[in-house]
């Protein structure tokens, strides 16, 4: 067992989680949930996939992954901006939507041979640090360091950009923002597909790098729930999102890797005498996620934990101030 | 505030359609001309939805003269694994059984909705049904006693009723006893002793199936070991990816698994210079780095049950068929296959093992070697204890078993001697 390869690990799936929690945390900042995530990644991936074969190339794929998962996140977006509908239930109707759609679109993918997938590379000069280089620079997919480079941007336009501040005043109190002459109902929808777009960069990334291949709906396999709760996570913070990604991602790999020795730091390592103590240690994320609801289901922790004061409410002009 | 109800009632209609429509699995070919009608009139009529759609599912129609099959499985028709190689064997048995109809339901969960499923296929006259998963056992079971004259096989459960609820299982065991040698041979022509198995729950059949490699492992590579890592799951590509990984960077030079997808081959493509085997659907097997894939190979299994059935000469009760039938194989080394790279190298490189694998393949598939001969004494388990003494053979009852839950002596809780990792205590 060795931590570098665990974390390294954890970074490389991470990053699918990244994607999909970032685009949701810009949704969810202008106040709308979208709990369709894990339909619109599935649909990402399997476009992705689709496409990287028909074009030779995987980037192509992954444009064309983003556009289906932006497009299809449209639907959510007439129903509850326009129609100001139920926002749980139009997501999870969503999900079965791009569900349907991907298994129905991709028939036969299974059987593809040789799909161009994404690069993997070292970043010269940074790989060679000892410890951080293994972990974060050397033989990752392009996708990762992408993601490096969004954390960053996407915190910086959230909290220091003037459209990041209409964002989060959308999400935190839209009629101040409407009398401002701001469209709010533009804003949610731009939002919208945002999120969908990254929703489907992050299922691009699970067919084309992570797990490659399409298997029906168990390609995704549960991420796009995770991300929606790792949105909570990272109390709706792009920063704290790569972290909680990454400790996820890795987390998921020090199960099994735990399960191998049978000493761990000189004493009888418990996890190889019965591994299924390892799936408690899985759980630690998910129960912190829930601790994060219970703190922030009081209204006045609500501020502390991050959430938008008019996430999941439908904006009707003139009826109410959220 | 009135036009805001209209809107969402109209919401929750166009989320219904949404909903409904993306749970309806795509009907066989045969019965597409049928399947619109049936939408139709279930829109004109609510009493007839209940009919066409059961557990969320939309319910194939028999076709009247004919003998009607209808195939359950828990995942897609085409998940690259456990349940496209169940389908295929449906296709083998559409196209080689004679005045047949058959069709199927996918994507179906087990417990609750399976029994919906079961019930509403039951009630549309499908003179047989078969289950394709461990967990439709108590759903198959219930209903196939509210249906005495229609019959009911279930895929790799225990239970039966010798009258029209079956168990149909294979020697899957016989064929991962061929991959153990493969690897083991694969591994002393690398220069290698590690191995690794991607164990998914702790049942019978995955610790069957492990030592069964284990075992032949041994014979090809007496040095070699096994290590092992539970994934608590049957299908999750990421995960059984992560697996592979978690093995190979132990140091594991060939990785196989119990579970479904591609995983292993595609780790090892990625590393260059270690080798996967893959599981369950001959088609798994296509990167340069698989080295085999033990798989099932359903079609005649069915053919020969739904012959038997149709004509009256077949008793559902526990068939379990051994390697003889062709029901199972090792991919590479089956008629009309050519041998992976992996394997060529071990045939031109290494005759004394490929003669001998060669030679046990054919006792395992001419019925001179069965299941009792791959777990045949002496087996010593990795704490020391005798499973099995020398000229000892397990029964059937142990096959499937584990000794502490009653029903065997033997049973199959223990990991053979040169196997890395233990079972926890079932006290």
């Amino acid at each position: 067992m060795n931590l570098a390869i665990i974390l390294q690990a954890g970074v490389a799936t991470g990053t699918a989680l990244l994607f999909a929690t970032l685009g949701e945390i810009l949704t969810e900042r202008s106040g709308i949930l979208n709990l369709g995530v894990e339909g619109m990644m599935l649909l990402g991936a399997m476009t992705s996939y689709a496409m990287s074969n028909k074009f030779g190339n995987p980037w192509i794929g992954i444009l064309f992954g983003m556009l289906a998962a932006g497009l299809v996140s449209q639907v959510h977006a007439f129903i509850t901006v326009t129609l100001q509908a139920d926002q749980v239930v139009s997501g999870l109707s969503l999900n079965f939507l791009a569900t349907g759609i991907s298994l129905v679109l991709g028939e036969g993918l299974n059987s593809l041979v040789g799909v161009p997938l994404i690069p993997k590379f070292d970043i010269p000069l940074l790989s060679q640090i000892p410890f951080i280089g293994d972990v974060f620079f050397a033989g990752h997919s392009a996708l990762v360091y992408v993601g490096y480079l969004m954390v960053p941007l996407a915190w910086y336009f959230i909290n220091r950009t003037r459209p990041g501040m209409h964002l989060r005043a959308v999400g935190e109190y839209p009629s101040a923002v409407d009398a401002q002459g701001i469209n709010v109902f533009g804003m949610r929808y731009f939002y919208i597909f945002v999120g969908g777009l990254l929703a489907g960069l992050g299922g691009a990334a699970i067919s084309l790098a992570i797990s490659p291949g399409f298997f029906a709906e168990k390609t995704t396999s549960g991420q796009g729930w995770i991300a929606v709760g790792l949105v909570i996570f990272a109390q709706w913070n792009p920063i704290r999102a790569a972290f909680g990604g990454y400790i996820f991602g890795a987390l998921r790999r020090l199960v099994l890797d735990i399960q191998g020795p049978m000493l761990l730091l000189g004493f009888a390592n418990p996890f190889y005498y019965n591994p299924y103590y390892g799936f408690f240690l899985k759980m630690l994320p998910y129960a912190f996620t829930v601790i994060v609801l219970i703190i922030g289901s009081r209204e006045a922790n609500r501020k502390r934990v991050g959430s938008p004061a008019a996430l999941g409410l439908p904006y009707i002009r003139g009826q109410r101030g959220l | 505030m009135k036009k805001s109800l209209l809107w969402r009632g109209l919401v929750v209609v166009m989320v219904l359609v949404f909903a409904l429509s993306a749970c309806a699995p795509k009907p066989e070919a045969p019965a597409a001309e049928e399947a619109p009608a049936a939408e139709e009139a279930a829109v004109e009529e609510p009493a007839a939805e209940e009919e066409s759609a059961a557990g969320g599912m939309q319910i194939p129609e028999i076709v009247d003269g004919k003998y009607n099959v209808a195939l359950v499985m828990l995942s897609v028709h085409d998940d690259a694994g456990w349940s496209q190689a169940q389908w295929e064997g449906l296709k083998y048995l559409e196209a080689n059984g004679d005045n047949l109809h058959t069709t199927y339901v996918e994507a179906v969960a087990e417990g609750a909705d399976s029994e919906q499923v079961f019930r509403a296929l039951a009630r549309k006259g499908f003179d047989v049904i078969i289950g394709g998963s461990f967990g439709y056992m108590d759903s198959m079971e219930m209903v196939a006693a509210d249906f005495p004259g229609q019959y009911f096989i279930h895929i790799s459960g225990f239970k039966a009723n010798g009258e029209n609820f079956g168990n149909l299982m294979g020697a899957m065991e016989n064929m991962k006893y061929m991959a153990g040698m493969i690897s083991g041979a694969r591994n002393k022509l690398d220069g290698e002793t590690k191995t690794g198995y991607i164990a998914t729950f702790p049942i019978p059949e995955e610790t069957r199936l492990g030592n069964a490699f284990a075992l032949g492992l041994a014979k090809t590579c007496p040095e070699c070991t096994m290590d092992v890592r539970w994934i608590n799951t049957w299908h999750d590509p990421i995960l059984e990816r992560e697996a592979a990984d978690s093995l190979f960077d132990a140091g594991a030079n060939v990785v196989y698994t119990g579970a479904d997808t591609p995983a292993t081959a595609l780790a090892a493509e990625d590393r260059g210079d270690v080798w996967g085997i893959t599981y369950d659907w001959d088609g798994s097997c296509t990167a340069d780095r698989c080295l085999t894939a033990p798989y099932w190979n359903w079609g005649p299994e069915f053919l020969r049950i739904v012959n038997g059935l149709n004509d009256e000469s077949y008793t559902p009760g526990w068939d379990y068929f051994d390697s003889n039938e062709g029901g199972v194989g090792i991919f590479g080394l089956m008629e009309g296959q050519e041998l992976t790279p992996g394997m060529l190298e071990i045939k031109e490189q290494a005759p004394e093992d490929w003669a001998m694998i060669v030679d046990t393949l054919a006792k395992l598939t001419s019925g001179e070697m069965d299941r009792f001969d791959v777990f045949a004494g002496p087996i010593t388990d990795n704490q020391g204890n005798v499973v099995l003494a020398e000229g000892e053979m397990m029964e059937h009852a142990d096959i499937d078993c584990f000794s502490a839950w009653g029903g065997c002596e033997v049973g199959m809780y223990w990991w053979n001697e040169n196997v890395t990792a233990e079972l926890p205590s079932l006290d």
